[in-house]
């Protein structure tokens, strides 16, 4: 580390480099499920629940079966129940899907800590990072690259929704659904059959976020894992105008700003921390205020969503 | 609206309980129906009570508790310092009819536990931290230890293994028990080098995931190659911490497990014979002390077994350090002695010894400390 003492300042750029790609992800993939549910013209709020879960369900079946990815496949899993529970709820004349949400958002985190009792302890395999910092010989640099596969599977993913809505027959399913129940009966489709897979889909990615954070980073299972991401990345979609692509970059931004306070602190820009931690929260506000616009607000929602009808 | 929740199935299943006990007491044997129970415990956690940490040092004083003769002992976790442990303590005395509370978190006690304890003068409350003054309620206790002495030889450890001089030290809030612990951790490290310099960073919460974490890699990228912390649940910090290469020392529980290669040694609480003692005390008949403090000679705290990367010189200085300590009157703070703003804290020829009650209403970081306490 005879470099590190160097490196001062440019310390920030980096640790906002290096927390964008490390605290992302989690975001990335909950936004990304709840994109996928919300154009489908549901909401589920219950995601956080749904991120805790699958965080204590990633953890104990990596330490159980001592394979991380078998752990982020079990979480998927229990993401997925949790969605169809959701879905299957929310098919009933009279409930509020929103409601439900917050119901489950509970459950699932009662459940987690439940269930999670004897897997705080014990210390379960990471997942594998790649390493993308080879080409320098700071330390810094290295550590801030390392990017696990779970933030490129994300990305790809992000690519892959955004084409499947414009370009596919799935997609093209999920976006009638969502946009006009009606239009969608009449030309044959069962619109809570297109909602309950997508609030499963959806669920299941939000289960794998949560195991990112368990397996990888910040990598152990306690039952204050998550500090609310997965409520701001509900909110991200809103932000990211339910697009995918834009919602990788919200998630970005957010990771980023989050590192913001710790780095600054770390440079000896010391004082009013409390505000720079609030830096994502600002931003978030900041930036949706000057992309709002009276003419075309709620531009890209769907239109079966309940939060817009 | 968690809190609620558990809060209500609390309320039913006691009241519940106490009902059906109640009547199979009476019907059964009424004459013995009071004798059962000489002393019920509540145990209040703010966070889950084997998190590695503050809470885990807790719950294992409490395990030994429930080991005794004639006490039963509830517990509650993740009970946030806010109107909710009041709540939680009414509860445990109006339904579990506790007559000893240990809410272990520091923000438990002013205003909640001062506000809760003159309703019920018989029963008797004992804080971890607080400092009882008089005034207070009188049927209100506070008890703590020396544990920034266990962060001074922390930081002998540390000043022997770093190597960039630079040490970081991941903190929650600006409370004084934590500045006595970043201020002796850089002070201890200094008894080695007086050239090194501590980094701190606070994170603003007793226990966020992954805060801690951005704070250990913010820590390691300016070079820091030891790190300690005082967070609730310091397990993301030293898993961190060792996965970036740097030197680990633990606080509040053992971590050693966590890092075995890169633990030097950690600050631990030893509250299991605190608390049978003051559960004792209870049955007797006596009365607790409002103002109990003891240190590494009381053993309120210990040390981690040293690991293995501690040098032979390192080890000599921890021992002979640790062995003044135990003999009382240490002082870490003195003179002369400037905070890192320049303003003096002790003259030449004044010195704070742990004892020292001054030091538990600390507002400064010593010079050396990189940091701020707003």
């Amino acid at each position: 580390m005879s470099t590190a003492a160097e490196i001062g300042v440019w310390g920030v750029p980096l640790a906002i480099l290096g927390g964008a790609i490390r605290v992302s992800t989690p975001f990335l993939f909950v936004s990304l499920g709840e994109t996928l549910t919300e154009r489908s013209g549901r909401i589920n709020l219950g995601l956080e629940g749904t991120l805790v879960f699958g965080a204590m369900t990633g953890y104990a079946i990596a330490y159980e079966t001592g394979s991380a990815w078998l752990g982020v496949l079990a979480a998927a899993l229990a993401g997925s129940v949790f969605g169809l529970f959701h879905g299957w709820i929310c098919r009933f004349k009279g409930v509020n899907d929103i409601a439900i949400g917050i119901a489950m958002m509970l459950l699932g985190m009662g459940l987690a800590f439940f269930f999670g009792k004897p897997y705080i302890q014990p210390v379960a395999p990471d997942l594998p990072a790649i390493s993308f910092g080879w080409w320098s010989d700071i330390p810094q640099v290295q550590a801030a690259l390392q990017v696990n596969a779970l933030f490129i599977l994300g990305a790809f993913l992000a690519v892959a929704m955004h084409w499947m809505f414009r370009s596919t027959r799935i997609g093209l399913t999920i976006r009638v659904v969502g946009d006009s129940t009606d239009a969608a009966r009449a030309i044959g489709l069962n619109p809570n059959t297109v909602r309950l897979l997508s609030t499963a889909a959806g669920g299941a990615l939000a289960g794998v976020g949560g195991a990112y954070l368990s397996l990888y980073y910040p990598g152990s299972w306690t039952e204050g894992i998550s500090s609310g991401q997965g409520l701001m990345a509900v909110a991200l979609v809103i932000f990211a105008r339910w697009n995918p692509i834009l919602s990788f970059w919200a998630a970005l931004l957010f990771g980023g700003a989050g590192a913001l306070g710790p780095a600054l602190q770390s440079v000896g820009v010391t004082s009013g921390y409390y505000l720079f931690f609030a830096a994502p929260y600002v931003l978030t506000l900041g930036l949706l205020i000057l992309t709002s616009s009276p003419d075309k607000a709620m531009d890209g929602a769907p239109g079966e969503l309940s939060i817009t009808k | 609206m968690k809190r609620t929740s558990t809060l209500t199935r609390r309320h039913f299943l006691n009241s519940s309980v106490a009902l059906g006990g109640a009547a199979l007491a009476s019907s059964l044997n009424p004459g013995q129906a009071l004798a059962a129970a000489d002393l019920t415990v509540g145990f209040i956690y703010v966070g889950p009570k084997d998190d590695f940490g503050y809470n885990q040092a807790h719950a294992e004083g409490a395990a030994a508790v429930k080991a005794m003769a004639g006490v039963t002992v509830v517990e509650e976790e993740n009970v946030p310092e806010t109107v909710d442990v009041q709540n939680t303590m009414e509860s445990m005395i109006n339904f579990d009819g506790a007559g000893l509370l240990f809410p272990t978190s520091f923000g438990y006690f002013n205003p909640h536990i001062l506000e809760v304890a003159p309703k019920h003068p018989d029963v008797r409350f004992e804080h971890a931290g607080g400092l009882w003054t008089e005034g207070m309620p009188t049927n209100v206790g506070s008890y703590f230890g020396y544990i920034g002495m266990g962060q001074y030889l922390n930081g002998i450890t540390a000043g022997h293994a770093t190597k960039t001089k630079k040490i970081g030290f991941v903190a929650a809030k600006p409370i004084p028990q934590v500045l006595l612990n970043i201020n002796s951790f850089l002070l201890g490290a200094r008894q080695v080098d007086p050239e090194i310099t501590c980094q701190v960073i606070f994170t603003g919460e007793w226990s966020l995931a992954v805060k801690e974490a951005e704070a250990t890699n913010a820590l390691a990228d300016q070079g820091c190659d030891v790190i300690t912390c005082h967070v609730d649940g310091p397990k993301v910090v030293i898993e961190t911490a060792a996965a970036r290469g740097a030197y680990v020392c633990g606080y509040h529980a053992n971590q050693s497990p966590l890092a075995p290669e890169k633990y030097l040694t950690g600050a631990e609480w030893n509250w299991a014979g605190v608390y049978t003692d003051m559960v004792q005390t209870m049955l007797d008949g006596g009365t607790i002390d409002n103002f109990v403090r003891g240190g590494l000679a009381e053993g309120f705290i210990k040390m981690s077994p040293l690991g293995p990367a501690v040098s032979d010189a390192s080890r000599k200085q921890f021992e002979a350090t640790k062995a003044e300590i135990l003999k009382g009157g240490y002082a870490v703070i003195k003179g002369p002695m400037k905070d890192n703003k320049g303003n003096v804290i002790a003259k030449a020829g004044e010195s704070f010894v742990e004892t020292d009650v001054a030091l538990e209403s600390m507002d400064y970081l010593v010079e050396g400390v990189i940091g701020s306490t707003s």
